[in-house]
C-alpha cells in the first residue's frame, strides 16, 4: 500500500501561565491510500490536538515540531500560501459538533461554493451544478432548494451531511474526521458511518478518524492507534489489537465496551482518570492506573517496541498483558 | 419568505407603537407646568382674553374631544401653528429635523469609521499593548462629558486653529457637513467608545468559534475569514446597540447642539419647553419619536439580514 502521510516525532505544545504543556507527545505514524486509521483514546488524550495539528489549526500560542510529510513535503514547514492550498484542497476535515461548526448566518450553498471558489478553477455556474451533486452525493433531497438554507433550518444528521459536502467539495485525497458522530443519534450515526466509508471507496480517499468509541473503529476501521496522555501507546490493525492488546491501556478499553450475545458479565473499566496535561505521571503514564505496574513503568518512558508485524506497543510489561489475552472474545 | 413575512410583522408593530406615542405626547404636553394662553397673554391678562384664547386653541373642551381633534389634525399632516414664531409646526420641522438628522448622521459614520476597524485591531491583539491602548483611549472619551469634549474640539480645532467654523450651519451641503463635523465628532467619541468595546468582545467571543475554524480547515483567505465569518457574526449584538444608541443621539443632541450653535431639532425643542409654545413641543415629540421608531425598524431588519434566525 501507497503511503500518503507519514508523521514523524510530531510533538504540540501550549504556552501556558506555568510553562509549557505538552498536549501531543513524539507522535509517529504513516497511513495508507484509501486507508482509514482510527485515532482512540480518552477525553484529553491528544487525539482532537493531533489531528488538528497534521494541518496546523492550532491556536497561535501553540508550537509545533517534527514532521507531517504531505505528498514529499513537510506541512509544518509550508508556506501559509501552499497550506491554504492543501487545507480543503487536498486535506479537508470534519468536526464533532456540525451545529457550531457550520457558520448560522450564512446559507450552505454559500458554504460549498467558498471552498470550491478556494480550490477549483470553476466558473459561477459550474460551481452551483458541483455544490447541487456534492449534495446528492451526501444524500441530502431536494439539493437544489436546500443549497440557500441556512443550517438552522437541517436536522442534526442533515447538518453532519452537510458539513460532509462541504468537506468533500474540491475532492480531497485525506479526510480528517474529529469524532463526527459523536453529537449523533444512534441511528444516524450508522447512517453517517456508512456514507463516509461509501465515500472513501467512491472517491478513494483516506481518512483520519478520531472517536473514543471502540464500536465504531470495530465497525468502520483498517487500523488503529491508541492514545494517552499525549503519546501514541498502541497501533495495529484493528483486527489484531481486538483480539490481542498488547498494551494494559487497550485492554482495559477494550474491556470496558459492552457487548450482546454474550454471556453476561461484569463490564471491566479502567481505575482513575485520565492526567492533566500539567500533572503527566513520570516514566509510563500509565502506571497509577495500571493493574500490570511494575518498578521500571514508574521509573522510565517506554520505548515502542514491534512486537508483531504492524503491531506496536510501548509497554514494558507487553508479554504479562500478552498473556491474560483479549478481553474481547 | 421568511424575510417579507417578518418585515410586514415588524411594519404593523409600528401602528400600536404610533398610538402609544400620540397618548404621551398629549398627556406629557399638557402636565407641563405653565399654559400656553398664559404664555401669549403674559400674566396680567384679563379674564376675557383668557377665555377668548382659550377657545381659539380649542382648550376649553374636554380632553378627549381635545385628543380627538389632535389625533385627527396629526393624521392629516396638520401639527398646529407654532404660537411664538406664527408658522406652521411641520414648515419649522421640515427645516429644523433635517440638520439634526444629517448631525446624527454623520456622527454615527464617524463613530463607525473609528470603532470597527480598532475593535478587530484590539480584539485580534488583545492583551497586548495594542489592545490595552486602545482601549485605554477610549475609556477616556467614554468617561468625559459631552459638553467638555466638544468645548475642547471647540477650543483647539474652531478658535486656534481655525480649521473649523465655531457655530451655525452654513450654507450649501458641503458647507453644513464643514460645519457640523465638530458637534458629529462630539457625538461620535462616545458612541464609538461603547461600539468598540462591543464589538470587541463579540469578536473576541466569534473567533475562537467552531464555525471560524471550520473556515480555516476549508484553506479560504484570511481576508473572507474575517469578514465574512467573523465581522458578519460579531456584528449582530453590536447592530442593536448601535440602532439603540441612534436612538438616544437623536434625543441627545439637544446638548450638542447648544455647544455649538447648531440650529437642529434639539434647539427648537429647547426653545419651544422654555417659550410653552405646545404645537411646536407636541409636533416635534411626534416627529422624534416616528424617527427612532424608524431607526429601530432599520436596526432590525438589518439585524434580521445578518441573521436568518432573527426572522423565523
Amino acid at each position: 500500500m501507497k503511503t500518503v502521510l507519514d508523521v514523524r516525532n510530531l510533538t504540540t505544545r501550549f504556552a501556558g501561565p506555568s510553562g509549557a504543556l505538552v498536549a501531543v507527545n513524539d507522535v509517529s505514524f504513516s497511513l495508507g491510500e484509501r486507508e482509514i486509521l482510527g485515532l482512540v483514546g480518552e477525553s484529553g488524550s491528544g487525539k482532537s490536538v493531533t489531528l488538528r495539528s497534521l494541518i496546523r489549526l492550532l491556536p497561535s500560542m501553540a508550537g509545533q515540531s517534527g514532521e507531517v510529510i504531505w505528498q514529499g513535503r513537510d506541512i509544518l514547514n509550508m508556506s501559509p500560501k501552499d497550506l491554504k492550498a492543501v487545507r480543503g484542497g487536498q486535506i479537508s476535515m470534519i468536526f464533532q459538533e456540525p451545529t457550531t461548526a457550520l457558520n448560522p448566518v450564512l446559507p450552505i450553498g454559500l458554504q460549498i461554493d467558498e471552498n470550491l471558489r478556494a480550490h477549483t478553477k470553476l466558473t459561477h455556474r459550474e460551481r452551483l451544478i458541483r455544490a447541487r451533486e456534492l449534495m446528492d452525493l451526501v444524500g441530502i433531497p431536494e439539493a437544489a432548494r436546500r443549497l440557500s438554507e441556512y443550517p438552522h433550518q437541517f436536522s442534526g444528521g442533515m447538518k453532519q451531511r452537510a458539513m460532509i459536502a462541504i468537506a468533500l467539495a474540491s475532492n480531497p485525497r485525506l479526510l480528517l474526521a474529529d469524532e463526527p458522530t459523536t453529537a449523533l443519534d444512534v441511528t444516524i450515526q450508522d447512517q453517517i458511518l456508512k456514507l463516509i466509508l461509501d465515500l472513501r471507496d467512491e472517491l478513494a480517499m483516506s481518512v483520519i478518524f478520531v472517536t473514543h468509541d471502540l464500536g465504531v473503529v470495530a465497525a468502520t476501521c483498517d487500523r488503529m492507534a491508541v492514545m494517552y496522555a499525549g503519546r501514541i501507546v498502541e497501533t495495529g490493525t484493528v483486527a489484531d489489537v481486538f483480539a490481542q492488546p498488547m498494551h494494559a491501556y487497550t485492554r482495559g478499553l477494550l474491556g470496558s465496551v459492552p457487548r450482546v450475545g454474550t454471556e453476561r458479565s461484569p463490564l471491566m473499566s479502567i481505575e482513575g482518570t485520565p492526567p492533566s496535561l500539567s500533572a503527566i505521571p513520570q516514566g509510563c503514564a500509565f502506571h497509577p492506573r495500571c493493574d500490570f505496574a511494575t518498578e521500571i513503568c514508574r521509573a522510565t518512558q517506554p520505548d515502542t517496541k514491534m512486537l508483531a508485524a504492524e503491531h506496536q506497543v510501548a509497554c514494558h510489561n507487553s508479554l504479562a498483558v500478552v498473556k491474560t489475552g483479549s478481553p474481547v472474545r | 419568505m421568511p424575510l417579507a413575512s417578518f418585515i410586514l410583522r415588524r411594519l404593523l408593530q409600528l401602528i400600536p407603537t404610533l398610538i402609544f406615542i400620540l397618548i404621551v405626547v398629549f398627556v406629557l404636553v399638557r402636565l407641563l407646568p405653565g399654559d400656553p394662553t398664559s404664555a401669549i397673554l403674559g400674566d396680567r391678562a384679563l379674564d376675557a382674553d383668557v377665555e377668548r384664547i382659550n377657545r381659539q386653541l380649542g382648550l376649553d373642551r374636554s380632553l378627549v374631544v381635545q385628543f380627538g381633534v389632535f389625533v385627527q389634525s396629526v393624521f392629516t399632516g396638520d401639527l398646529g401653528r407654532s404660537i411664538s414664531l406664527k408658522v406652521p409646526v411641520t414648515e419649522l420641522i421640515a427645516q429644523r429635523l433635517p440638520i439634526t438628522m444629517l448631525l446624527t448622521g454623520m456622527a454615527a459614520l464617524i463613530a463607525l469609521v473609528l470603532a470597527v476597524p480598532l475593535a478587530f485591531w484590539a480584539a485580534l491583539y488583545r492583551g497586548r499593548a495594542a489592545d490595552t491602548a486602545i482601549r485605554g483611549a477610549f475609556q477616556v472619551g467614554l468617561s468625559m462629558p459631552v459638553f467638555y469634549i466638544g468645548l475642547i474640539l471647540l477650543t483647539v480645532f474652531g478658535a486656534k486653529l481655525g480649521w473649523f467654523p465655531v457655530g451655525g450651519y452654513g450654507d450649501g451641503f458641503i458647507d453644513h457637513l464643514h460645519h457640523l463635523f465638530l458637534p458629529a465628532l462630539t457625538l461620535a467619541l462616545s458612541l464609538s467608545a461603547i461600539i468598540m468595546r462591543n464589538l470587541r468582545s463579540a469578536i473576541i467571543g466569534v473567533v475562537d468559534a467552531e464555525y471560524v475554524q471550520f473556515a480555516r480547515a476549508k484553506g479560504i483567505s484570511a481576508r473572507l475569514i474575517l469578514l465574512r465569518h467573523v465581522l458578519r457574526n460579531a456584528l449582530i449584538s453590536t447592530v442593536a446597540l448601535f440602532g439603540l444608541s441612534i436612538g438616544t443621539l437623536l434625543g441627545g443632541a439637544v446638548i450638542t447642539e447648544t455647544v455649538f450653535a447648531v440650529p437642529g431639532a434639539g434647539r427648537l425643542m429647547v426653545d419651544s419647553i422654555y417659550g410653552r409654545d405646545y404645537p411646536v413641543v407636541q409636533g416635534l415629540t411626534i416627529a422624534l419619536a416616528v424617527l427612532v421608531s424608524v431607526t429601530f425598524l432599520l436596526t432590525d431588519l438589518f439585524q434580521a439580514w445578518l441573521d436568518p434566525r432573527v426572522a423565523r
